[in-house]
């Protein structure tokens, strides 16, 4: 089974888990998700369209990361889960 | 021309973030020692996604990997652009400067940008404490950087509060980049808990020569701005100078002092730097 972990759970980081599948699962942990949790999928969902992916296991453990750290973070846990 | 230059780990997004509140003149995101082995393709990432995502206000400066490794290949790879004003070369020696001008020249070129991305190499071996004028005068250095913790490693000398161990390679640095009109930045200090000694060192650096100082935390920038920048007392007598130079002409006498033209010159140079650090 692949998985690729990418990112830390300090304050404005996120840690992001992805897992070879063949579904699409986003599981979404914040502290902030009351606010920011369809944020937090749109910009999964957008960065996963950029890398051409449909199925994937994602889960986030969101702890307040602004939108480009959540994109780094799941490109770096993408490419480790592929290496 | 910068007074104070801050480390910050590219791998940090909450201090990155952060970074234009500091006020630093330069912000040193950090891709070598400050990020662990593993994790340098994260940060690469993170970096890159930052840079795109927000214009700072301060300049721009990424210390890559050694250019010798892959990573540091992979960091000019994924991070030169309009976006960044200078590379920190770690190691640096004359030649490892001149193989990163021709890499940023490449770069610059198949990416067609609009402007030349500098060079800071980081002095911190002895060997290139001896090239200090070869790598001052070469095409895009900036400035060097003083790293006394690597260098004493090398010497095999002890890191002392009164640092006369690194009495030469301050000298050295700064009298090359005085010459060549670079800036010559000192070592950082690393007790950043002790700012009474912070100031006493980023003195005794100002007064070998050194015109600026690297900071490791945001709490050390207030101590350097203050020591490199003009004092009110310097600002207000280098006025009063210049406002008496429009009546005289060539030697004259201001307050019972002769003022000739190294003096005007140096008045001319503290206001510039008031001005530049928006003092007045």
């Amino acid at each position: 089974m692949k998985i690729g972990l990418a990112g830390s759970i300090e304050s404005s980081d996120c840690l992001i888990t992805a897992e070879a599948s063949n579904e699409l699962d986003i599981k979404i942990e914040s502290s902030v998700y009351e606010f920011f949790g369809k944020q937090i999928r749109k910009v999964i969902l957008e960065t996963l369209e950029e890398l051409g992916i449909k199925t994937i296991r994602i889960h986030i453990n969101d702890k307040g990361a602004l939108d480009y750290t959540i994109r780094s973070r799941l490109i770096s846990a993408i490419k480790r889960m592929e290496s | 021309m910068r007074r104070s230059l801050l480390f910050i780990p590219a791998n940090k997004p909450g201090m990155m973030q952060n970074a234009d509140i500091f006020a630093a003149d330069s912000i040193i995101f950090d891709l070598e020692d400050a990020v662990a082995f593993s994790e340098k393709d994260s940060a690469r990432i993170l970096l890159h996604n930052f840079l795109q995502t927000f214009k700072p206000n301060y300049e721009v400066i990424i210390r890559i990997n050694q250019i010798d490794h892959i990573n540091g290949l992979l960091d000019l790879e994924a991070l030169v652009s309009d976006r960044i004003d200078a590379i920190m070369l770690p190691k640096a020696r004359t030649a490892s400067v001149k193989k990163l001008a021709e890499l940023l020249a490449s770069f610059e070129k198949a990416r067609k940008l609009k402007k030349t991305i500098k060079i800071i190499p980081l002095l911190e071996l002895a060997a290139a404490i001896l090239e200090t004028e070869a790598i001052a005068c070469l095409p895009r250095v900036d400035g060097i950087l003083l790293g006394a913790e690597d260098l004493t490693n090398d010497m095999e000398t002890e890191r002392t509060i009164i640092g006369e161990e690194i009495f030469y390679p301050r000298s050295k640095i700064a009298y090359a980049a005085k010459a060549y009109g670079i800036d010559a930045i000192d070592t950082p200090f690393t007790d950043v808990n002790d700012d009474q000694g912070l100031s006493q060192d980023a003195k005794k650096a100002k007064n070998l020569g050194m015109t600026a100082k690297a900071a490791i935390h945001p709490n050390q920038i207030r101590y350097i701005n203050e020591v490199f920048s003009p004092s009110k007392d310097q600002i207000a007598w280098a006025l009063k100078v210049l406002e008496a130079t429009k009546t005289n002409l060539g030697v004259f006498s201001l307050d019972g002092k002769m003022i000739d033209k190294p003096i005007i010159e140096r008045c001319q140079k503290i206001i510039e730097k008031a001005k530049k650090y928006r003092i007045i």
